[in-house]
């Protein structure tokens, strides 16, 4: 005797589920465009795409907070509504950079822009749910954009970094099933907001924290393999350098951020729970990965797989603030990402600008230090602005991200880990050494002879892109507090 | 006239930016015009003063980022101003002074930046603020070491960049620590000293803030063991980086000594009087004996720098009025003679191209006034009565020896060791006959030199003959501080040793 299923549409809600139907329909959009007539220059599609970007910006920022939607799948709380709008824009920065000077190959293809928003609508999806299923729809929805448009750069580097992202993505994606089959085997849902409840009450069973750390243990596998900790790690500077450098600087802020908000929703119950081993866990892997990311960027010679290595131990550094859990520690995350995207994302455009068909100073690498030598002759105006973004990932006041590291140094000292804000101060230092050698090269050594590095891959977009990472990144002191306050609004109305 | 202290920090930032529009042949004449203005500035803080008020005077405060507790919070009082206007002072002098031919542009409009930092470290009453000065300072110094210095400057540069940064990171963790417990007490954010003077913390607490703090500010002094980036940054950084590294920068650590570590943490301060003491000890001495052994010229008074620093730090140490106001004023005389020599060794530099002692000999009779010159700032710098250094050096041992009279009898074997290896350096160079062919011809001191040396001479024996109109204002200052400590100290040992008045005789 089976009832009729009845379907309430009021529960769909479909206000919630506009951002990302919004993607996609631009995305649908401009195949359908493509269809219709052949030919048309990319400009074209990156203001079309900018211009979806713009309007799905809009409706997010429109939206209530702590509504459900699509029968309760989705969770429009807070930090879906900050995950979201660092996605989008760190989007609208990202893709004004395919306007360069020189034409490169994924750009010619409208399909690029098709799938780059399909992507964003996949990691809308990912940082707008508390269920485990649609998390993993999502980042399948997102990873497999990705793949793709890191191959379509079409050079032999492009190739084996998709084919290893892919293989290695392919791996934890089973391993964040295997670790949403135990949570479902332990409380029968897939809702991680139910998934603490019902633990509550069995935390007192024998033999219950195997499969609670078992069941973290996968999850911390798929996460640390998106989030780049250590040991998942190792596919990072590889992937990077085979991409082109604005896909590099993108992909160290979006995929990781959308990952961390899972990360929250994911860890923040064990937490809560008092479950202590999981919080050792990720303060292990954090301060391993940040430690250790530092020591192999002090390494490079190349200032592509260094940038890569500081993005890993900045995700370390911003992953510590998870584990303590505290409201200001999960605001000081959207705080820090949100600096942190406009900082990073402009100092790899600045790689771009220089970026030549050939390998012109060096035989593995595309952007050696040496190839910077003496860029204040050659372009001041560009040197020093890849100086201030330098000092600001070095965290050196009053560059944008000092406040990050301050905030979640601070976290940390509140939540009472002052050896972990020491541990984390002690990582900034180290970390200067790396990000002062790109600055002593620009300023302080002077060009090899016959060997100035040529930067003609510069356009107005690229230049405008910069302007606006270098004007955020300069006046940080005087947006701190309204955009602060606005975070930690957001992030204490959802409850985290 | 009360923003007076703002305008002193933004001026030379808005005129290093303007400066970028000024042509290259006229950069030097705008350099020194827009220091003159600042000078001028610095000056009229000094009158505008009221030297019988030791509170902080002109304050401004300004929320910035007001959840957080933390905002644009100036002031100056007697121990600050001071040192704010031998700041200005110093980069005047060392513009003036300036022998860069190469990107002379890029070089004056960066002092301007120093300079901008160097005051606002100096004046800033919150902790964030003056964090972010005090960081920021090493970005202008790391450019003028690495682009002007000698053949090993990368390496002195960068070595002095991640020693400072990594010392003041602890520091940071330091300040934040400090917020969070404020917070704790009141439930309020705050970064401002003044809050942060009336907190009364366990001494447990204490301990570990004063550490924190320690290694930040010991690192900048730079105390014995850190002190190894010095020599270093000294020996390759061009005439004009060692005078203001030297003068101003230095005092940065002590001053933060004065400022945050004595006020906030009295009863840790007097607890570790004795290890810091130690320190400071094996500074005068050893430093002392380096310099001693030291065959160029610049190395022997930048160790020489390193040991006076070193009496400045038990005069800080000794907690009470003379000592520390003592110390105040050792701070302005070694900013002033240790510039004053640096230029002067740059002087000869620029004439022969080294700095080793053995090329050199019987100076005195080729360049006469230079001789002069340099004998009367090497007095200064040994600690002769009458000039500046004596006045300085005598108070802080004085004040130190009420606290061990056999540490500060060691601490006086600094005038000792500085008039051996001193009047060593003077007697190799400038006395005897000229052995070496190459200095028969030296030209004397030119008018640019002379401009830049004989105000600095006129001070050294003005404030030696006559220091009250500073050390007035500076006692008065200290005074205010020192009985804040006196009434914050819990221990019994901390209340006995800080001493308000200046006679231990009215204490009784």
């Amino acid at each position: 005797m089976l009832s009729p299923i009845t379907v309430n549409m009021a529960s769909l809600n479909f206000a919630t589920l506009s951002p990302m139907l919004i993607a996609i329909a631009g995305g649908l959009g401009i195949l359908i465009i493509d269809l219709a007539k052949k030919d048309l220059d990319k400009t074209l599609y990156v203001i079309l795409t900018v211009l979806v970007l713009f309007v799905d910006l809009g409706v997010t920022l429109g939206l209530e907070i702590n509504q459900k939607g699509l029968f309760g799948l989705i969770a429009m709380d807070g930090i879906t509504m900050l995950g979201e709008i660092i996605i989008i824009v760190a989007s609208m920065l990202f893709i004004p950079l395919s306007l360069t000077s020189k034409r490169f190959h994924e750009f010619s293809y409208p399909e690029f822009f098709a799938l780059f928003l399909f992507m964003i609508a996949g990691f809308q999806f990912m940082v707008a749910t508390d269920n485990l299923i649609l998390i993993f729809v999502g980042l399948e929805t997102a990873s497999l954009a990705l793949y793709t448009m890191i191959a379509m750069h079409n050079t032999v580097g492009a190739h084996e970094a998709a084919i290893k992202y892919f293989t290695m993505g392919a791996l934890t994606a089973g391993f964040f099933v295997m670790g949403s089959a135990i949570i479902y085997a332990l409380t029968g849902s897939v809702e991680l907001y139910d998934v603490s409840k019902i633990l509550l009450n069995r935390l007192d069973e024998p033999g219950i924290t195997i499969p609670i750390l078992g069941s973290i243990v996968m999850m911390m596998v798929a996460i640390g393999f998106k989030v780049s900790l250590f040991p998942f790690h190792a596919w990072t500077p590889d992937v990077y350098e085979g991409s082109s450098a604005p896909m590099a600087g993108y992909m160290s802020i979006v995929p990781k951020i959308a990952m961390m908000i899972v990360a929250i929703r994911v860890v923040e119950p064990y937490i809560d729970l008092g479950i202590d081993i999981v919080r050792y866990i990720v303060i292990a892997m954090a301060v391993i990965t940040m430690t250790l990311a530092n020591v192999m960027a002090l390494l490079q010679d190349s200032v592509k797989r260094m940038l890569a290595y500081s993005s890993i131990s900045h995700a370390g550094f911003v992953m510590a603030a998870i584990a303590l859990g505290t409201t200001k520690a999960n605001s000081s995350i959207f705080l820090y990402y949100f600096l942190f995207l406009f900082t990073n994302l402009g100092a790899f455009t600045l790689l771009w600008i220089s970026r030549h068909k050939d390998k012109t100073h060096d035989t593995r690498y595309h952007h050696p230090y040496i190839k910077f030598a003496g860029m204040i002759h050659i372009e001041p105006v560009a040197a020093v602005v890849m100086a201030i973004f330098m000092l600001s990932l070095a965290g050196v006041p009053p560059f944008s991200l000092f406040w990050g590291k301050m905030y979640v140094i601070s976290s940390a000292v509140d939540a009472g880990y002052i050896w972990l804000a020491v541990v984390m101060a002690l990582n900034s230092a180290i970390a200067v050494y790396y990000y002062l050698k790109l600055i002593v090269y620009m300023f302080l050594i002077e060009t090899p002879e016959g060997s100035e590095t040529i930067y003609n891959n510069r356009s107005l977009a690229i230049e405008i892109i910069v302007g606006i990472a270098v004007f955020v990144t300069i006046t940080s002191i005087f947006y701190i507090q309204p955009l602060n306050s606005f975070i930690n609004y957001l992030v204490s109305a959802s409850g985290y | 006239m009360n923003d007076i202290l703002s305008i002193l920090i933004f001026f030379p930032l808005v005129a290093a930016l303007l400066g970028l529009v000024v042509a290259e042949k006229s950069i030097r004449a705008y350099g020194i015009s827009v220091a003159a203005v600042e000078f001028i500035l610095s000056l009229w803080l000094w009158f505008a003063f009221d030297g019988n008020d030791g509170q902080m005077q002109f304050v401004r405060q300004i929320a910035v980022i007001p959840d957080f507790g933390i905002s644009y919070y100036v002031g100056v009082d007697g121990i600050s101003l001071f040192i704010v206007i031998m700041a200005t002072l110093m980069t005047l002098i060392g513009i003036i002074a300036l022998n860069v031919e190469h990107k002379i542009k890029n070089m004056i409009l960066t002092l301007l930046f120093l300079e901008v930092a160097m005051i606002g470290v100096f004046v800033s009453l919150d902790a964030i603020i003056f964090y972010l000065f005090w960081e920021f300072s090493l970005v202008p110094m790391l450019y003028i070491i690495g682009a002007w210095g000698g053949e090993k400057r990368l390496y002195a540069a960068v070595k002095f960049f991640i020693y400072t940064f990594a010392g003041s990171l602890v520091m940071l963790v330091g300040m934040l620590y400090m917020a969070y417990v404020y917070n704790q007490v009141t439930g309020v954010w705050s970064f401002a000293l003044t809050d942060w003077y009336s907190l009364v913390l366990p001494v447990e607490v204490q301990n570990w803030l004063f550490w924190a703090f320690f290694l930040g500010f010991a690192i900048k002094v730079p105390m014995f063991p850190f002190h190894t980036w010095l020599p270093y940054a000294h020996g390759q950084a061009p005439t004009v980086g060692s005078v203001m590294l030297a003068a101003v920068l230095l005092k940065m650590g002590t001053y933060g000594f004065v400022r945050f570590s004595l006020p906030m943490f009295p009863d840790a301060s007097v607890l570790y009087i004795t290890p810091v003491a130690i320190l400071a000890l094996i500074m005068i001495v050893y430093t002392a004996m380096v310099a001693y052994a030291q065959k160029d010229m610049k190395q022997v008074i930048a160790y020489s720098s390193v040991s006076h620093m070193g009496v400045i730090m038990l005069g800080v140490f000794a907690m009470n009025v003379e000592g520390i106001s003592g110390s105040v004023f050792f701070m302005l005389s070694h900013g002033i003679v240790s510039g004053a020599l640096f230029l002067l060794v740059g002087v000869i530099y620029d004439r022969r191209h080294t700095k080793l002692i053995s090329e050199f000999g019987g100076l005195a009779s080729v360049m006469p006034n230079y001789a002069l010159i340099f004998g009367v700032i090497m007095m200064a710098s040994v600690g002769l009565p009458l000039t500046m250094g004596f006045v300085g050096e005598y108070l802080s041992l004085a004040g130190f020896f009420k606290v061990s009279p056999v540490m500060a009898l060691i601490g006086g074997t600094s005038i000792i060791f500085g008039a051996v290896y001193m009047l060593n350096l003077y007697k190799k160079s400038f006395f005897g006959p000229v052995t070496n062919i190459a200095n028969q011809n030296l030209k004397d001191l030119n008018r640019k030199e002379l401009a830049a040396l004989v105000p600095l001479v006129a001070i050294v024996i003005w404030l030696g003959v006559y220091p009250k109109p500073i050390l007035k204002p500076i006692d008065n200052s200290v005074k205010v501080w020192v009985s804040l400590m006196h009434q914050k100290a819990q221990s019994k040992l901390a209340k006995d040793t800080i001493i308000v008045s200046k006679s231990s005789k009215e204490a009784k």
